[in-house]
């Protein structure tokens, strides 16, 4: 089981009009495995996450979820894979007219057609995982960054996705905030989550990534453990992109 | 006779209030069911126009934006009018209550759509995003997660809107259809009193102030939860 590829990535491209965002990307993440990817403003990051389920649609090249290629198939085929694959976003985008429980179990009930019940027992386990199941009848609204980032992981994972994405998910809040979020993040990875983290969270990344990614360009420059990447930089980019967040 | 007494005559002449009441009741009842029908029809036809246009399909686009812009620039008495003189002649005979409930309705279609499609505009990115990447698709993320925002948002100027246009119900007089307007001018030339038409504002303020008083609490209302 160990080393089953969940996400590959291959030699994806993504071009707006004259611009080359992406160029011939090739990731492989497998079980479990967590992903940390930095790089600089405008290298790519989002992006590449953004095609991962095709909220951006990639110019080329493939994405497969599990054997599953999700550039293949039918509109419908596409939003059921889109069930299995997370995304936590910045901005949280909870729904705001609907209760913490309801922004939860919206797509279980809808997408997945699971019964009320059933939803509603499965939102309540995941509230208790990202320790939000006191506020289940609270509206976004009423609640801090951090709360609510936690609360759209767990209406991600209420949907067992196979693999999670998160796009700079601690970046909007406040820093007496970002501690919570990232334990939870840390909860799932030891659950064995696949995950692929874009974050500026080096402390993170160190005591919890398997591999770190550097993008710059479009390109993945560098690869390697915490310890290759941040200790010893091969790439004079990557050197440079450190000592400019470090310093 | 004093002038206190000459107005008093003039505008609330107890015999003529008698024996017009009737009449006037009989408009307020015209009234009422027309504007009730317009605004059920203008709201769905909007909200369905604001809907379909989310879509993003060109060509259905150009229509409807042809519609609204066209409905909401001209004056409905015109359209009234062509409607109810013009038409028989092409062979569409329609009946006065007819003419005005579909040019009524099809202006208010015109403004909901306008309305509704700005409260889509306003629903932020971030939120179609989520319905999508939670794979609901674009119909129910539309449905559930982006037309609510969009309703809340509309719902002040829509009841404004709403309100302006069920008023118009008063132009049903330039082609007899006996609304209460139409029965308060009919009234009154066979009185000779302007009583009917102090009868008539009466008759307006009992319908349409519980309107304004519904929609002052329901703008009151509109706004999210807040910390
Ligand atoms: N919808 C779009 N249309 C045109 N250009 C875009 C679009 N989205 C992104 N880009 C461009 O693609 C490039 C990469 O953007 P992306 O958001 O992926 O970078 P990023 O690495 O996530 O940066 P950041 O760290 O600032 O979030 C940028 O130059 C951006 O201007
Ligand atoms: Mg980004």
């Amino acid at each position: 089981m160990a080393n089953r590829p969940m996400l590959e990535i291959v030699s994806l491209e993504k071009r707006f009009g004259p611009n080359t965002i992406l160029k011939k990307i090739d990731l492989k993440v497998t079980e479990g495995e967590l992903v940390f990817v930095i790089g600089p403003s405008g290298s790519g990051k989002s992006t590449m996450l953004r095609c991962c389920n095709r909220l951006e649609e990639p110019t080329s090249g493939d994405i497969i979820v599990d054997g599953r290629n999700i550039m293949a198939g039918t509109r419908r085929d596409l939003d059921r894979m889109r069930l299995q694959i997370g995304m936590v976003f910045q901005g949280f985008h909870l729904y705001p007219h609907m209760s913490v429980l309801k922004n939860v179990t919206l797509a279980q009930r809808k997408a997945l057609k699971r019964s009320k019940t059933e939803a509603d027992a499965r939102a309540m386990d995941m509230l208790e995982q990202v320790g939000m199941a006191h506020k289940a009848d609270a509206y976004p609204g009423e609640l801090s960054g951090g709360q609510q980032q936690r609360v759209a992981i767990a209406r991600s994972l209420a949907l067992d996705p196979k693999v999670m994405l998160f796009d700079e998910p601690t970046s909007a809040l406040d820093p007496e905030l970002v501690g919570s979020v990232l334990k939870v993040m840390k909860d799932l990875k030891s659950k064995g989550m696949t995950m692929v983290v874009v974050s500026h969270e080096m402390g993170f990344a160190r005591e919890t990534a398997d591999r770190v990614i550097f993008m710059d360009g479009g390109v993945v420059v560098e690869q390697g453990t915490p310890d290759e990447i941040f200790g010893a930089p091969k790439a004079e980019r990557t050197r440079a992109f450190l000592s400019r967040v470090s310093g | 006779m004093t002038a206190m007494e000459r107005f008093l005559e003039t505008f609330f002449n107890p015999t003529v209030m008698a024996k017009y009441t009737p009449d006037i009741i009989a408009g307020i009842w015209v009234t009422l069911t027309i504007a009730a029908a317009v605004i059920v029809a203008g709201i769905a036809a909007g909200l369905a126009l604001a809907c379909l246009r989310s879509y993003g399909i060109r060509v259905l686009n150009f229509f409807i934006i042809c519609y609204a812009d066209i409905f909401r620039a001209l004056p409905p008495l015109v359209v009234i009018l062509i409607l109810y003189f013009g038409f028989p002649s092409i062979g569409i005979q329609l009946s006065g209550p007819m003419v005005l409930f579909i040019v009524l309705a099809a202006t208010l279609a015109a403004f909901a759509e306008e309305i509704f499609w700005a409260g889509f505009s306003s629903v932020e990115k971030g939120q179609w995003e989520a319905g999508i990447a939670t794979g609901l698709g674009f119909t129910r993320t539309l449905a559930y997660v982006a037309l609510p925002q969009a309703v809340r948002l509309a719902i002040p100027p829509l009841v404004n809107r709403v309100l302006a246009i069920t008023k118009m119900t008063a132009l049903g007089s330039a082609i007899g259809v006996s609304e209460i307007l139409s029965s308060a001018t009919t009234a009154q030339s066979f009185s000779g009193s302007a009583t009917p038409l102090t009868m008539s504002v009466v008759a307006y303020l009992v319908i349409f102030l519980p309107m304004v008083v519904i929609a002052r609490w329901l703008e009151s209302r509109t706004a999210w939860k807040k910390r």
